[in-house]
């Protein structure tokens, strides 16, 4: 016997929560709403609340969750009114990007060409412009889908996530901050103030190539791709895959594969090979999965040789 | 003429008055509508395809501060209401009582003071479900062994509905085996959804004193609803309004009555306060009516390269409750157009319907009762027929084409092609396009590696029913009408059967005025959805509008200009034999100068009479057409494929399309371009599709992906116009014919880029996923 409660989660995320209720809304459950003017007092709150609250960034995944009462927390904590958190500059030559920095500033941003071509590359490719004006770079991380275009391209350029929390900052390397599907290593009680980039290397560029069925979809796949050069070898490469895995996937044979290598045809060959390895598609909705796997071969491939030339201007 | 120019009557690109208010947010739509002590309802739906149900307990939700009553289905049987009649004959549950049979049908309905309340009440009705196995296509539905769906009907034994026919068997037959060759195609039209931006809802007022039921939806056939809901409820007719107030699209999902509309009018007479039911979109999508879901086999027989038959098998599925929205006698529709626009001797059509567990309601999404499958089958299988021939598609067209002077033309399934030029709409679309250097520019890709491919379409369409005596919905024939009433002061009401949904109504049909008895179309009010002071008529889908009620207010409007030359010849002194009309007045033979404007009679007509004539300027027309109209179009399309990922764009889209004359040519482009849109949509994206447990894919609009400005191609717009010969103004209705005609040009258009290496078909959406298959099938990937 089933019951509609008991009906269990099957499929797409969209799908799940009306096979659990019968039913979608546009109606949200019952919650509270805090506005803080400073992390403490939104710590404060957020301790104070548990696993019952969560922080509102640009709300652009939390509220269509929360509609659709996928997610029902009592209290959000809207860390918009804070000073302090909106700062997109290098600093040491690494790029730190702050909590409510929108992917639109970023796809406004001139720091975010040349070096740090990858994340350029990324902004416009983010949803829709509605999407983009309100949704953050730090909320998507924080989020941890796998489809979510802003996990990969940090991966491939190399990053850590700051994190402040009761008992103060801390600094998680992004390979480390994801471990599933909508999962991360943040506490209940930690924000993220920011994410600092690695440092790019002095001659270097990068790409995003994401399929997508049309305009503000999530990825079918994509692929991150950058690369800094070393008289005229590659020094590092970073290779990092959309929708083809539980988190974002680093592909790391690849990148391996091109490091101190001549940037050539056969190069970019292999490590495109390697990367389409490195893929764990399923099949859905979006296409089979030896056709995402092929996608993922052919964008590396085109992203390497963007990336390339990109460094080498 | 000047005066032709200021009353802007036909061919004029006048703004839409309707316009002004939409785009100031000062629209009046059904969610915007608020009684006073109105109560919300929502709807508890399945979240399964197909189970028993056990047991329903409400105690929990009606025990929630706010709820005011919860009602299933066993309620709803107390009063006869469980189950409904649809419009093809078929009956559909209101709310569950013994099983479900589709994901999302409806269970139970909460009615609260807010909404919210409602939303939460919904996650307290506890359901016990007995699962049983779903049946998710027609094939396997009609396997012996297939789980019988509609138990609920007497001597229902198998979950086939119904079996059609039209055409002449044996004279198909004999073209087959006598042809020198025969080409086939196989084709499935998947289930697509009209998806108008404004869900369904209504606001039912049921006064408890008066027993009047004032019932604001959104609906495209007020006064038919109105009937259907005497019938279904057993109100007396005179008791119950229907206001359809302004509408947010429609494109036949809004046709059929839908289970939210009859437990709001319940809950509302029950309960004695108004209650607003107002769908989500995820209830849209999987609930209310879906489109196509065809299975088609269509051979084509050709002789000499002439063709000379057509069979064709259809396999529909129809949901778990047949609920197509069509004219009676038509069980597939009006499909049996699939001749198309060739001179094919004849052809035999043969359809099959299955229930399945999946939402019911197969509409005419802007498309006139199944004429795009139609099109879309006999599209892709000439284009397939020129492959198998090895010439060119254009050529093979043209070679079968019905001829202007064969016009008016009956064709094998029983139509009668009213008028039409097809080789000059496909010879302006060719040299629109520049086919013959595109042909030479895809052969010099092709060199380099490039996939490009170049798609023709072109369609005929079959719209503006009835007339009366072969077409009705439910019984009601379908006529229309128009009522005018010419004001002391020369401005005018007209108020019609039909309901715009965005068409641009209030502009064209005030037009039409301006056309008929020279008042400027601004002067004219154009009234349109409240039952109560509106005339019958059977509304706005099948793009029957201009056609039918254009006609009829055409008609009054001649009507009145027959009195209206009684009162001028009072006025001028003269007998009514010697006055001419032009455009706004009469004047006498010969003397031009002695006139009187139609605002002049206007003003006589209630206050300087002619003995014996009755006072006043105003009548209504019931039109009954004497034949559909036949718009027709040369659509082209030319796409590049991206050999690595499958993705294919759209380079070019030129769209010839001949609708007769053109009132507003400026709504009727708009309208073209909207329907080319919607047909992009079709062919790439748009999909409502289901697992095997019948859960239905595409609930969202995250999943059902309607096209944005981005992906929507470029339009390249040109026109032909060849008159209906029957219809007054000579307009043929133009609502639906992109929608039509354009999704076997995009695919056309894609196969062609890959014919020369042996692909024949993919199926719609044409998904970047296929093509790449496709091209991996036959060596073409990257
Ligand atoms: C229609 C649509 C299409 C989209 N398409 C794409 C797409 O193509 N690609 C893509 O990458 N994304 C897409 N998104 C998601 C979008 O990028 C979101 O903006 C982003 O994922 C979340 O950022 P946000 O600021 O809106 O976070 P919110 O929605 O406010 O929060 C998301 C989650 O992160 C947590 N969170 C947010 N900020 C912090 C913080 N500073 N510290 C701790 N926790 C935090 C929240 O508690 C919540 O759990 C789409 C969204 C929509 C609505």
């Amino acid at each position: 016997m089933v019951t509609n409660d008991t009906i269990g989660p099957r499929g797409r995320r969209s799908n799940r929560r009306f096979r659990e209720r019968g039913g979608v809304s546009v109606y949200p459950a019952t919650f509270e709403y805090f506005a803080p003017t400073s992390v403490d007092e939104a710590l404060d709150t957020l301790e104070r609340f548990g696993d019952e609250a969560k922080v509102l960034a640009g709300g652009q995944s939390l509220i269509p969750l929360m509609k659709l009462r996928i997610a029902a927390p009592s209290a959000l904590v809207d860390i918009g009114r804070i000073d302090g958190l909106d700062a997109l500059e290098e600093r040491d030559g690494r790029l730190e990007i702050g909590a409510l920095v929108t992917h639109a500033d970023c796809e406004k941003s001139d720091l975010l060409r040349g070096r740090y071509g990858v994340l350029g590359a990324t902004a416009p490719l983010v949803s829709d412009p509605i999407v983009r004006n309100r949704g953050t770079v730090c909320g998507s991380v924080a989020h941890a889908d796998p489809q979510g275009d802003w996990g990969s391209a940090l991966l491939a350029l190399g990053a850590e996530v700051v994190a402040q929390g009761p008992d103060g900052e801390r600094a998680i390397p992004l390979e480390d901050f994801c471990s599933g599907p909508f999962m991360t290593a943040l506490e209940p009680a930690e924000i993220v103030t920011s994410i600092r980039t690695a440092d790019p290397g002095p001659r270097a560029g990068g790409t995003y190539l994401k399929l997508e069925r049309k305009v503000g979809d999530f990825a079918t796949v994509g692929v991150a791709v950058h690369v800094s050069l070393d008289n005229g070898t590659i020094g590092r490469a970073g290779i990092a895959l959309t929708g083809v895995g539980p988190t974002n996937v680093k592909a790391t044979a690849a990148e391996d594969a091109l490091a101190g290598a001549a940037p050539d045809d056969d190069a970019i060959a292999e490590a495109a090979r390697l990367a389409a390895e490195a893929a764990q598609p399923l099949d859905d909705v979006r296409g089979s999965a030896e056709y995402k796997r092929n996608v993922v071969r052919v964008y590396t491939e085109r992203g390497l040789r963007t990336a390339i030339a990109a460094a080498q201007s | 003429m000047a005066v032709a120019h200021e009353i802007r009557g036909l061919g004029h690109s006048v703004r839409r008055k309707e316009d002004a208010r939409f785009i100031r947010g000062k629209g009046n739509y059904v969610e915007d509508i608020s009684l006073p002590g109105m109560l919300h309802l929502e709807l508890l739906r399945s979240p399964v395809a197909h189970a028993r149900i056990v047991s329903i307990d409400t105690s929990r939700a009606e025990a929630l501060p706010g709820v005011v009553a919860v009602v299933t289905g066993e309620l709803m049987a107390q009063h006869s209401l469980a189950w409904m009649p649809t419009l093809s004959g078929d009956t559909q549950a209101v709310l569950a009582t013994d099983k479900v049979r589709f994901q999302g049908q409806e269970i139970a309905a909460v009615v609260a003071e807010s909404a919210y309340i409602a939303k939460d009440a919904l996650e307290l009705i506890d359901v016990e479900y007995d699962l049983l196995p779903a049946v998710t296509s027609p094939q396997q539905a009609l396997e012996p062994a297939a789980p019988l769906i509609r138990d609920d009907k007497e001597g229902q034994e198998s979950n086939h509905i119904y079996d059609w026919e039209a055409g002449d068997k044996e004279a198909t037959e004999k073209a087959l085996a006598e042809a020198d060759k025969i080409v086939e195609l196989e084709t499935f039209y998947p289930r697509c959804h009209p998806a108008p931006l404004e869900c369904c809802g209504c606001v039912a007022d049921v006064n408890p004193a008066t027993g009047k039921a004032t019932i604001y939806m959104t609906s495209q056939a007020p006064h038919a609803h109105r009937t259907l809901f005497a019938l279904v409820a057993g109100l007396p007719e005179h008791q119950i309004r229907i206001v359809s107030p302004d509408i947010g699209g429609g494109f036949g999902n809004k046709v059929p009555i839908y289970p939210g509309y009859v437990v709001a009018t319940a809950a509302s007479l029950l309960i004695g306060r108004p209650v607003k039911w107002i769908e989500d979109r995820t209830g849209n999508l999987i609930s209310t009516g879906f489109a196509r879901d065809y299975h088609m086999k269509g051979e084509l027989a050709l002789k000499d390269g002439k063709m000379t038959g057509l069979r064709v098998n259809l396999l529909s599925d129809n949901g778990a409750f047949f609920a197509d929205a069509q004219p009676t006698k038509f069980k597939a529709g009006l499909f049996h157009i699939v001749t198309g626009s060739y001179d094919i001797p004849a052809a035999h059509v043969v359809t099959k319907g299955a229930y399945t567990n999946k939402a019911p309601g197969g509409v005419a999404y802007r498309c006139s009762f199944r004429v795009t499958e139609a099109s879309y089958l006999i599209e892709r299988l000439v284009q397939t027929a020129a492959y198998e021939l090895g010439v060119d598609p254009v050529e093979l067209r043209m070679k079968n084409f019905v001829q202007p002077e064969q016009m008016p033309y009956e064709s094998a399934t029983g139509f009668l092609y009213d008028s039409g030029d097809y080789p000059a709409a496909m010879n302006l679309a060719l040299e629109k396009l520049g086919y013959d250097e595109l042909r030479s520019e895809q052969a010099a890709a092709r060199e380099e590696g490039r996939l490009l491919g170049i798609g023709v379409a072109f369609f005929t369409e079959v719209v503006g029913a009835g007339h009366g005596k072969e077409y009705d919905i439910a019984g009601l024939r379908m006529f229309d009408s128009a009522e005018l009433r010419v004001h002391p002061t020369g401005k005018a009401i007209l108020k019609l059967g039909v309901r715009s949904q965005g068409q641009g109504h209030e502009t064209t049909f005030g037009q039409i005025i301006a056309h008929e008895l020279g008042i400027p179309y601004e002067d004219v009010e154009v009234q349109e959805g409240d039952t109560d002071n509106t005339p019958y008529g059977l509304g706005t889908y099948a793009s029957r509008s201009t056609p039918v009620a254009g006609a009829a207010a055409s008609m009054i409007s001649r009507e009145l200009r027959e009195k209206a030359r009684k009162i001028a010849g009072h006025l001028l002194e003269v007998s009514e034999d010697d006055l001419e009309w032009e455009t706004g007045r009469f004047f006498v033979k010969g003397s031009p100068d002695r006139a009187v404007t139609i605002q002049d009679i206007a003003f006589a007509a209630y206050t300087n009479l002619p003995d014996g004539l009755q006072a006043g300027l105003e009548g209504v027309h019931y039109y009954d057409p004497p034949n559909m109209t036949f718009p027709y179009g040369a659509y082209a399309v030319v796409v590049e494929i991206d050999r690595g990922t499958g993705e294919w764009r759209v380079q070019r889209m030129v769209a010839v399309d001949d609708c007769g004359v053109r009132i507003n040519p400026m709504i009727v482009e708009g309208q073209i371009m909207g329907g080319l849109t919607e047909g992009y949509g079709i062919a790439a994206m748009e999909l409502i599709t289901f697992d095997d447990d019948g859960n239905c894919i595409g609930s969202t609009f995250m999943d059902y992906l309607l096209p944005t400005a981005w992906e929507t191609p470029v339009f390249e717009l040109g026109e032909t116009s060849v008159p209906s010969p029957h219809h007054p103004l000579g307009a043929k209705g133009v609502g639906e014919s992109a929608t039509v005609g354009s999704p076997a040009a995009y695919v056309n258009a894609v196969i062609d880029a890959l014919a020369h290496a042996g692909v024949r078909n993919i199926d719609m959406p044409v998904t970047s996923d296929k093509v790449w298959h496709a091209l991996a099938e036959v060596g073409l990937a990257e």
